[in-house]
């Protein structure tokens, strides 16, 4: 195959990673053949016009104006390919994931934790099934983070405050790199783990032989009752609230006038900043839980309303 | 003609360290950046005597991270960004323009004043424990995470800030009142067009970094709630300030260079530069657009994808006239008399050197190749290629160039072909391997790497050793030549330039007489058909 013909590269193994390995190779060869033609007038001229060297230094070009826009000209529309080129492989990688087999990834220093749904909780390592698409819902538990696979060519950064969507896809089964590729902190460079990614029918081995007692929505249920959550928002409750079931994914109507669609990031935001966008018809009266939960307890509650919501978990 | 020269005067130290003498606030500066560059070639050799192996062994990640931090705000604020300004620049500008002086004097002085507490305030982050943010320092590590001296290695640089905004506010305006009888701006050396456009993104863009370190410094302090999300900020946010400047940064550090090559390379092929008027132009077209991409380094971040999209056009659009002026440079060879003096060699080696390093920012301006790049050793290698093989090899190219100007003596020119000889390959065995690295996916800033990067990194290191060696030889033959070599005559290479129509080293005031322009510059052909005499 034509990628293994770049030298000490070793082709993508992601469907994207094809893209990007092409488009790498076209980079490679405009900049060679643009270097070629330079060192090439250079070593000529620099050969040619040495000074004591008898040559015809007559007629030389004085008006330089169609030179000028010849190459000016020349370099936009070589620039102007590369850039419509790596946008358009860019919009594909970073596409809005596909609601599928979701992994949640939380960044902290210096460590990856991931957790499938089911509950199965790792450290530095994340198991996937081959050649299907998985959302990755990442938040970052203190500083910046970023999550970077070389061998997907694949990176976001995980940002704090913030929940960042990702879709993987591994094309053959192995171990691959996954390093921290934004400076985090003192042992930065420990913050690495790896992908391993499996046949389907193993994966669902090894998804049975982890499963721990309880899903993550059973335990976000239990968080929701701990922390009072149900004490307003569940049914018969005194103070009024807006019910959560179903709200999932169906847009809300706020009293602002506005709409937002009710997705994991909005009820993240509502946990923490609950006056910032509240629902039409009800007042402001409920406390902010910043600093109150951790990012994988704040996970585990969004999927629990999730599952009220009747999507599976 | 007088014997006294800007040298002879005086020789109190009070005459030095008051002096409003923009030579000798150059030599000031000069010896200032010697110092500084040494310290932050320092802690690059430490990195990379670390990096030879995969495991931690010279040093503990605490002190890794503090090294490569003290490496980038060194190198940046204390060496790159007032190298060739403040050094090159504050010698030859009023020369070029055949004036006495800056036209702020006292000014230029009080720079170098500000410049130095900055630089001690950051030495005394440094050696009292220093700081482990990068020199990006990102928050929220930097305002809520970090336990280093991160207020007062800030404070330091924000000082510094203020010495910059002088410098160039004193170039635009000298560049604007004091030109000689008959300067018009067509007839002004590129090398003054450069660092005009430098001067206005320095008073431009350094008032935003000090705002961004303020902000920064408020929520360290106060808890104020800025960038960190937890009391209500936006991390993004900060990278966005940070950007605004640094990006344009970038540009206060390459453009000076550019404008060095220009009279280096018109020098020594006894040619007028080709297309002058569009290299002039392209100086201030990179200095605008400049300011226009700095989202470029958050393709990652979670930026909108349109953001993104915007910002990845831009950067494409701002390496138009860099292209542009590489392919002047070269069409100025043709049909020259080209000299391969030691000023000549690295004139070449920085064509080469820049180039691939702006091809490579094409790679990383590529949005879906950035995506795998950045935050690698692909970014690393790109950036030295433009800052080291490009800025510092200019650098050396001006500082060889000028020197009998400066010093009123000649080098050796054996030594000093052989350091740029050892300079351009020392230089490509450190940095090469690491654009390998980096498409193999080594992420940047890490201590401690898996193995199987381990063959790149003993070159990159061997390298660093070779390109150490050579960085050390000027300071022995330049040294040796400014008190023992051979006397200068007032015009060495046999240049049109005003600077060269006095005599080597300049008298106080620079000229006997009001020098009257009565030509467009790089007039080599006519009067100055002769060779160089230095060769």
């Amino acid at each position: 195959m034509w990628r293994q013909w770049i030298p000490f590269w070793h082709p993508g193994l992601s469907p994207h990673s094809g893209d990007v390995d092409l488009l790498f190779t076209g980079l490679l060869i405009a900049s060679a053949l643009v270097l070629a033609l330079l060192f090439f007038l250079l070593a000529l001229f620099c050969a040619r016009y040495r000074a004591g060297h008898q040559t015809d230094r007559d007629h030389r070009v004085k008006k330089s104006w169609h030179w000028e826009v010849s190459w000016t000209a020349a370099s936009f529309v070589c620039f102007l390919v590369l850039f419509v080129w790596g946008a358009s492989v860019y919009f594909q990688i970073y596409r809005t994931p596909a609601d599928e087999h979701d992994v949640f990834v939380v960044a902290k220093q210096w460590m990856w934790k991931t957790q499938h749904p089911g509950g199965q909780s790792e450290i530095d390592a994340l198991h996937i099934p081959v050649k299907r698409p998985i959302r990755l819902v990442m938040a970052s538990q203190d500083v910046i983070h970023s999550f970077f696979i070389p061998a997907l060519r694949l990176k976001h950064d995980v940002v704090p405050g913030r929940y960042q969507d990702l879709e993987i896809e591994v094309d053959k089964p192995g171990h691959y790199h996954l390093f921290c590729a934004e400076y985090c902190g003192t042992d930065h460079s420990g913050m690495i783990g790896e992908i391993v990614a499996m046949e389907p029918a193993d994966f669902s081995n090894w998804l049975t032989q982890q499963a721990p007692s309880s899903t993550l929505a059973s335990e976000g249920g239990q968080l929701f009752r701990e922390l009072g959550c149900s004490g307003c928002h569940g049914g018969g409750s005194t103070v009024r609230a807006p019910p959560l079931e179903g709200v999932y994914g169906k847009p809300v109507p706020l009293s602002d006038g506005t709409t937002v669609i009710a997705d994991d990031k909005y009820i993240r935001d509502s946990i923490l900043m609950p006056r910032s966008q509240v629902v039409a018809g009800y007042q402001p009266v409920m406390p902010s839980f910043e600093g109150k939960v951790s990012e994988d307890q704040l996970l585990r509650l969004v999927i629990y309303i999730k599952s009220l919501a009747g999507h599976p978990s | 003609m007088s014997e006294k020269t800007y040298l002879t005067t005086d020789f109190t130290l009070r005459s030095w360290f008051l002096t409003t003498d923009h030579k000798r606030i150059a030599i000031l500066y000069f010896a200032s950046l010697i110092f500084f560059f040494f310290i932050g070639g320092a802690a690059a050799a430490a990195i990379r005597i670390e990096l030879a192996t995969p495991q931690a062994d010279l040093v503990s990640s605490d002190v890794y991270n503090r090294l490569f931090t003290m490496h980038g705000i060194i190198m940046v604020w204390f060496f790159l960004i007032p190298s060739i300004p403040n050094t090159l620049g504050n010698f030859i500008v009023p020369l070029m323009i055949g004036a006495r002086d800056l036209a702020f004097p006292r000014l230029n002085l009080m720079s170098w004043y500000i410049f130095m507490l900055g630089g001690c305030t950051t030495l005394f982050a440094i050696f009292a424990g220093g700081v482990d943010t990068g020199w990006t320092f990102y928050t929220p590590f930097s305002t809520l995470y970090s336990n280093s001296y991160v207020i007062v290695a800030a404070a330091g640089v924000f000082i510094a800030g203020f010495s910059s905004i002088l410098t160039g506010l004193n170039f635009i305006v000298t560049i604007h009142r004091l030109r000689a009888p008959g300067l018009t701006w067509y007839r002004l050396p590129l090398f003054l067009w450069s660092l005009y456009a430098t001067s206005v993104i320095l008073v431009l863009a350094t008032p935003v970094l000090a705002i961004t370190l303020l902000l920064m410094a408020t929520e360290r302090f106060f808890g104020v709630g800025i960038f960190d999300p937890r009391i209500g900020g936006d991390p993004l946010l900060f990278q966005h300030l940070f950007w605004f400047y640094s990006h344009p940064a970038v540009y206060i550090m390459i453009l000076p260079g550019m404008g060095v090559i220009n009279e280096l390379i018109s020098c020594f092929s006894r040619k007028e530069v080709f297309g002058y008027k569009f290299v002039a132009w392209c100086s201030l077209a990179i200095a605008a657009v400049g300011f226009l991409v700095w989202g470029h380094h958050m393709f990652v971040s979670g930026q909108s994808l349109i953001a993104s999209l915007v910002f990845s056009f831009m950067s494409f659009i701002v390496a138009v006239p860099s292209a542009i002026k590489v392919f002047n440079w070269t069409a100025t060879l043709h049909k020259g008399s080209i000299h391969f003096d030691a000023p000549m060699l690295y004139a070449l080696a920085f064509i080469g050197l820049f180039t691939i390093g702006g091809l490579t920012g094409l790679f990383l301006a590529c949005l879906a190749f950035d995506v795998h790049a950045t935050d690698t050793y692909f970014v690393v290698a790109h950036f030295h290629y433009i800052m080291v093989g490009g800025m510092v090899t200019a650098y050396f190219g001006g500082l060889h160039y000028w020197w009998p100007k400066i010093t009123g003596r000649l080098y050796s020119e054996y030594w000093a072909r052989t350091a740029a000889i050892l300079i351009f390959f020392g230089f490509n065995l450190t940095f090469f391997p690491q654009f390998i690295l980096g498409a193999e996916g080594m992420p940047r800033r890490y201590h401690v790497y898996p193995p199987v990067f381990q063959v790149w990194n003993v070159l990159s290191s061997g390298g660093a050793a070779i390109l150490a060696v050579a960085y050390l030889m000027p300071l022995f033959y330049l040294g040796y030549s400014a008190f023992f070599g051979k006397r200068a005559p007032a015009n060495p290479w046999n240049a049109p330039g005003l600077e060269w129509q006095t005599s080597s080293p300049p008298p106080e005031f620079n000229f006997e007489t009001q020098p009257v322009v009565t030509r467009e510059p790089y007039q080599y052909n006519e009067r100055f058909d002769a060779e160089p005499q230095n060769a």
